[in-house]
């Protein structure tokens, strides 16, 4: 069952066509991932998702009924890219009033934040106050802020930035529970390596517009090149072949690209016929960081300011 | 509404838990009635020199009728005295009337300038002087003449009754009304800044931490609009409350400190002053004319319509600060700029109701006294002189009127503003995300 159906949505402001024509759905109680370099339109998107923008046309479904940002808002917890938080604040008194926004009540926030406060190992933070935090630790306190009223529908946009790798891991670890428990989290971020960790889903985004939507897997199928990586000892006498070409060639491995036509018992018949002896074998699937630097490259760095018709 | 009312209890409670909210609250009635005492003291201890001055008068035509103040100034007539050794001799200056008459024109040498009450005061004797001389030229005797103005001097005061439109004949002090609408217009004209500010700091401070857009995420932008412009009115009041209980408190301890006569002194030297020279002055005039008359002004309707002009006048600007706040990045230089426009018809009403409260009912009164973006100031100012009812309700609605119109066209600002990074947005653009169509 899908929790979110986006339909058509489309999004212009004066001088961009910021989300033209987007649709996509996310399965409930998955990982989902938003991906799209600078200025192609995620946070817009997101924006629309949470409620903040409402779009020019076209339909947001959240559990099968249109989407009301209005009522809503429980069952969302969004941290924007842009972190903020109210300096002067006690952490405490921050969270609770976060939490208290979102619905819950003053008791029940209570006993949350400690536990997740114990989780997180801020106890004696609470009469602390924000501008006193560290940039990390700041952004621990905005993550548990979003996710502190349950939310089933979490909304990260780049949760990892600025935080160093056993932070990064101790939220990463959280994010997992969360989807275990339930939960399904629409995770934007341009840092592929992430992706591939934790995604299951993703749409690729450009220009306002779609282009990619699949599992991890399946996109690294679809544009896979054919290329094997091959433990074997060889000299540049026994490659001479019309199966495969050679892309890389070291004495104890070779990496080939199958030629047209040519399956990967073709390759294992033609060393096993010169009697050279196989230690390993298997496919080189392209990286997400390929795929993405591959569709988004040979547009600008910058998007260009566009008329709108 | 329970998010506006969480908001609202935010923005009250740190703001009244803050240092500053402190420190202001209590210091700042200290500062003022140390300040209106102080000067009080002052501007009577200045005073106490008896001054003598040296008349020269060769023919003696002012010899006989030109009569000291025995408080403030001593005429001694004397021959050897100038403007060169007058100091040496003792005397504060010396007054030539040896001038040629046809010029009409005396000269008074002194080291300090004799200043405008000291100069009125001369003139007023000589005329005096001369009146006499007339008289008795005229043949009328010394004795009946001193008899006379015996009789005659101060004899009466006057008391001005106003005839209202029940026909009961009310007293009016025209001093106590100028007083206590000086004052509460200022307090209007001052608040309004400094919690119009407070409102546009906040609002700054919520985009440039960037907080914004995790609030918005949760409640809509009009109630964060809301609940902050609502907060900052209980502070406004908390604030204007602890005021007024302290210089109640703290006027009273130093009145009792403080000799009457010196009050009185400075109330009197204030209701010389022409047009009300500041705030202070009128303050001190106030003090002063609460103890003496308290009874001849309508506190009720005056305390009423003063929380409901700083409440009204407040909600009306407080919006347009908040819409101004959030179309502003970090550089103050852009606020200043774009507060311009709404700064402007505050400190033009403060400048109307200044320039004529001495004519309450005048065209310009009551013309800016209708209108909301003058109404809160100019109106305060001319309630103590009694304003008819008509007037003080089509005010009243209008201002209701005008801050719903401004709260509904700042809150779309606001709205679009808020989320806003990078660029200064331009009157253009807010114009247009204000009427455009949602």
């Amino acid at each position: 069952m899908n929790i979110l159906e986006l339909q058509n949505l489309k999004k212009y402001f004066a001088t961009q066509k910021a989300v033209d024509d987007i649709s996509f759905s996310i399965e409930h109680g998955s990982i989902f991932g938003l991906l799209g370099p600078n200025g192609a339109g995620k946070t817009t998107l997101l924006r629309m998702i949470t409620g903040i923008f409402y779009p020019d046309s076209g339909q947001i479904i959240l559990n099968g009924k249109k989407y009301d940002p209005v009522n809503d808002v429980g069952y969302i917890g969004y941290m924007p890219e842009e972190r903020g938080l109210y300096k002067k604040m006690k952490i405490g008194e921050q969270a609770l009033y976060l939490a208290q926004l979102k619905g819950l009540s003053k008791a029940d926030a209570t006993l949350k934040i400690k536990e997740w406060f114990v989780k997180f190992e801020m106890q004696s933070w609470w009469n602390k106050k924000v501008e006193d935090l560290s940039k990390g630790m700041s952004q621990k306190l905005q993550f548990v802020t979003t996710v502190l009223h349950e939310p089933k529908l979490i909304i990260l946009d780049e949760p990892f930035s600025g935080l160093d790798p056993v932070n990064a891991n101790l939220i990463k670890d959280e994010i997992f529970n969360l989807a275990k428990k339930g939960s399904t989290i629409i995770f934007s971020t341009h840092r592929m390596e992430q992706v591939e960790e934790i995604c299951d889903h993703i749409v690729l985004v450009n220009k306002g517009v779609k282009i990619l939507d699949g599992t991890v897997k399946d996109v690294k199928n679809k544009y896979k090149e054919n290329i094997y990586q091959l433990g074997a000892s060889t000299i540049a006498e026994n490659l001479m072949t019309h199966i495969f070409e050679v892309i890389r060639h070291q004495p104890n491995q070779l990496l080939i690209k199958l030629q047209h036509g040519s399956t990967t018992n073709d390759v294992l018949k033609y060393f096993i016929n010169q009697e050279i002896e196989i230690h390993s074998f298997n496919e080189v699937l392209p990286s997400l960081n390929d795929i993405f630097i591959k569709l988004v490259e040979g547009t600008p760095g910058a998007r260009q300011f566009q008329p709108v018709n | 509404m329970n998010k506006i009312w969480l908001i609202f209890k935010r923005e009250y409670i740190t703001r009244v838990r803050n240092k500053t909210f402190l420190l202001s609250t209590f210091l700042l009635p200290i500062v003022m009635i140390l300040f209106i005492f102080g000067s009080a003291y002052f501007a009577m201890s200045s005073k106490d020199g008896l001054k003598r001055i040296a008349v020269v008068n060769d023919p003696g035509m002012f010899r006989s009728n030109l009569k000291s103040d025995s408080s403030r100034m001593l005429f001694e007539f004397t021959t050897n005295v100038d403007s060169s050794n007058f100091d040496s001799k003792g005397y504060d200056a010396v007054l030539n009337l040896n001038n040629d008459s046809a010029a009409k024109k005396f000269t008074i040498h002194s080291k300090k300038q004799l200043g405008m009450d000291g100069k009125q005061l001369i003139e007023n004797r000589l005329d005096r002087a001369l009146e006499k001389n007339e008289l008795q030229k005229k043949g009328i005797h010394k004795e009946i003449l001193d008899s006379i103005s015996k009789e005659s001097m101060g004899a009466y005061t006057i008391e001005n009754r106003l005839t209202s439109e029940k026909g009961k004949s009310e007293e009016v002090n025209a001093a106590v009304n100028y007083g206590v609408g000086f004052g509460s217009g200022i307090l209007i004209y001052i608040t309004m800044f400094i919690f119009g500010a407070m409102v546009m700091r906040g609002v700054m401070e919520e985009k440039t931490n960037r907080i914004a857009e995790v609030m918005v995420s949760s409640v809509k932008p009009f109630q964060l609009m809301m609940g902050k412009i609502l907060g900052i009115a209980a502070v406004g009041l908390t604030q204007l409350l602890l005021w007024v209980i302290l210089i109640m408190i703290l006027s009273s301890v130093a009145g009792a400190f403080l000799p009457t006569e010196v009050i009185q002194q400075a109330g009197e030297a204030n209701k010389s002053m022409p047009g009300g020279m500041g705030g202070n002055s009128a303050m001190a005039m106030k003090i002063l004319d609460i103890q003496k008359d308290i009874s001849s002004i309508n506190w009720a309707l005056i305390i009423s319509c003063f929380i409901f002009y700083f409440l009204g006048g407040y909600l009306f600007y407080a919006s347009l600060f908040a819409a101004i706040g959030s179309v502003i990045n970090e550089d103050p230089q852009e606020a200043q700029s774009l507060m311009l426009p709404i700064t402007m018809p505050i400190v033009f009403a403060f400048i109307i109701m200044t320039s004529n409260l001495n004519t309450p009912d005048s065209k310009i009164m009551v013309w800016a006294s209708m209108i909301p973006f003058t109404s809160p100031i100019v109106m305060m100012g001319r309630i103590p002189s009694g304003v008819p009812g008509w007037q003080l309700a089509v005010s009243m609605i209008l201002l209701i009127a005008g801050f719903i119109f401004t709260t509904w066209l700042a809150g779309k600002i606001y709205r679009t503003g808020i989320l806003m990074y990078g660029k200064k947005a331009t009157w253009k653009e807010m114009f247009k995300w204000a009427f455009r169509k949602s």
